[in-house]
């Protein structure tokens, strides 16, 4: 279980990166992605994914 | 964009000479708005903390320029007049930018420019999120900045969702400038403008997303205002959501200490792709805006000269240079240099003397003028306080109302043509008339016949018979020529109008 970023969508603001509990997120070339690896989808911090919540675009940031 | 002081003459081996000379062939204007001409009633500290900022003083927007960096992507909220996926090198408006820039990128910027433009006097933070949101890169930015030019103004913008914990901080840099965009003050109306916010982790929406908004945005006014810090408030006027509504948070603004309250028309062409643009919800006209701007006016100090730009403009209000400033034309390393800077002010304090004396001039003229209306006048200028701009090449007017009182400073309007490859010339006149709305008269540096013919026929008068002259002076002589003459010159003067 994890998000992911679709970077066709992606306006790169980074609000996503500053609010993941787990810092699954990184800058990485052109666009952020999330690490599925680290990636809790917030369960045990918050009652929602951080990334989704906060993204200004939607169905960009969405469950992988 | 129209170049309101040309820099030709300032680069280089410069000379304050030659900077009068600039000064002096070009021009913008006076008088009403925010911090009207010069200090007047307001207190000395006050004053020396606005007279060389362009947005606070109406004054110091003739002669100053501001640069914002594009260092705060994040934003906590969704406006229905944003869309922040739109960029258009051609598009002025908030929220829009060309290019981020990390923070050290951005202070090598604020370098560079001020090398070039000696005008140089605020750096300011406005998103293209939220500067108090993406804090950590304002700040870094604001830092660097400090470190590099100690005497730049600073100042940010603000939707004030997350300003009250970051209220110490602003006040410990030496921020003493925050606009925060207030667009209500009851939740009901807000519900109409903010879908969502992100607060204390989670996603607020409808009612509740704005009376939070509303809440966290007047802590945060008071707050800075028992810091000393200057607020300028902003409120997008959208007719039909919040145009009557504005009379409320205009007095609410007051009551809380806001130093400042500037009102601005919503932008909003579908070609934006915002939600207001999409859904057809129009902008006010200018004759609507300046209705309700007067309303407000009656008791609160009001900015009228406001030019809507965008996070990343560049040099005086009404132009933006932000394209000679691109990551790839700034050099690697620069120094800065801070005499140009200096020697600028020194030019300013001369020049400001000599305008000083031509509205005092200005005033006596028009008190010899018995009891007449007033009229709405509008100036192509392209800086410097002079009309000094042809007709055609004017992308902005500068309207001001005189009467037998005096000359006050009404508002610049936009000339929409900035998107010139899809406009002809007809379509660039009609959007001048639009503009120039309630003007009896139009004064230019020139203009051509068949332009004065439409203006004629659409009953405004262009004139050049004050071409060059300082904008108070040229509207003076203007009205008393009018008003002043045989009583038959007098009323086709008002048929005109």
């Amino acid at each position: 279980m994890a998000y992911k970023i679709i970077k066709s969508q992606c306006t790169v603001c980074g609000a996503c990166e500053f609010e993941c509990p787990n810092a699954a997120i990184k800058f990485k070339g052109d666009t952020y992605v999330v690490d599925a690896d680290t990636c809790t989808e917030c369960e045990g911090h918050f009652d929602a994914p951080q990334c989704a919540a906060v993204c200004p675009v939607p169905d960009t940031c969405v469950p992988a | 964009m129209a170049e309101l002081i040309s820099l030709d003459g300032l680069k280089g081996p410069s000379s304050s000479k030659a900077m009068r000379a600039e000064l002096g062939k070009d021009g913008c204007a006076a008088g009403a708005c925010g911090a009207p001409g010069g200090a007047g009633a307001m207190p000395a500290e006050i004053w020396e903390k606005v007279k060389d900022h362009p947005c606070y003083a109406e004054e110091a927007h003739r002669y100053f320029a501001r640069m914002h960096v594009a260092v705060a992507p994040a934003c906590n909220m969704q406006c229905h007049y944003c869309n922040r996926k739109f960029d258009c090198a051609n598009e002025s408006r908030p929220g829009v930018v060309s290019e981020r820039l990390r923070p050290e990128e951005a202070a090598r910027k604020v370098v560079a420019v001020a090398n070039a433009v000696p005008q140089l006097s605020v750096l300011g933070i406005a998103g293209p999120g939220d500067a108090c949101y993406d804090w950590a890169r304002t700040k870094a930015t604001f830092e660097a900045v400090r470190e590099a030019i100690p005497d730049l103004t600073l100042c940010l913008s603000t939707n004030g969702l997350a300003l009250p914990e970051r209220v110490e901080e602003i006040a410990a840099l030496g921020i003493d400038h925050v606009t925060i965009t207030i667009n209500m003050i009851e939740p009901e109306v807000g519900a109409r403008i903010y879908p969502w916010i992100f607060h204390q982790h989670r996603r607020w929406e409808g009612v509740e997303a704005s009376r939070i908004l509303h809440e966290r945005q007047m802590l945060g006014l008071r707050m800075l205002v028992e810091r000393s810090v200057l607020v300028k408030v902003n409120s997008v006027m959208i007719p039909g959501v919040n145009d009557a509504h504005l009379l409320e948070v205009g007095a609410a603004m007051k009551e809380a200490g806001a130093f400042l309250h500037n009102v601005m028309p919503l932008i909003s062409d579908p070609a934006h792709g915002t939600h207001f643009g999409l859904t057809g919800q129009r902008g006010p006209r200018p004759m609507e805006l300046k209705a309700l701007q007067d309303r407000l006016g009656e008791g609160a100090r009001l900015m009228r000269h406001c030019r809507q730009c965008r996070a990343d403009a560049v040099g005086i209000l009404g132009e933006d240079r932000g394209q000679e400033f691109t990551l790839g034309k700034l050099p690697d390393e620069a120094a800065y240099d801070p005499a140009g800077r200096a020697e600028y002010r020194e030019v300013v304090v001369r020049e400001r003397g000599e305008l000083a004396v031509s509205r005092r001039k200005a005033e006596a003229q028009l008190r010899r003028i018995e009891a007449a209306p007033s009229r709405l006048v509008a100036v192509a200028s392209r800086g410097g306080g002079r009309i000094n701009q042809h007709f055609g090449h004017a992308t902005e007017f500068l309207v001001f109302e005189v009467s037998a009182k005096g000359v006050g400073f009404v508002g610049a309007r936009r000339v929409e043509s900035y998107c010139k490859g899809g406009f002809g010339e007809a379509e660039a006149l009609e959007g001048a008339i639009a503009a120039l709305e309630g003007v009896a008269v139009v004064l230019v540096a020139k203009i051509g016949e068949a332009p004065k013919k439409k203006l004629a026929a659409a009953g405004i008068t262009a004139s050049e018979a004050h071409a060059y002259e300082w904008i108070e002076a040229g509207i003076a002589g203007w009205y008393a020529a009018a008003f002043t003459t045989t009583s038959e010159t007098g009323r086709s003067t008002l048929k005109a109008g």
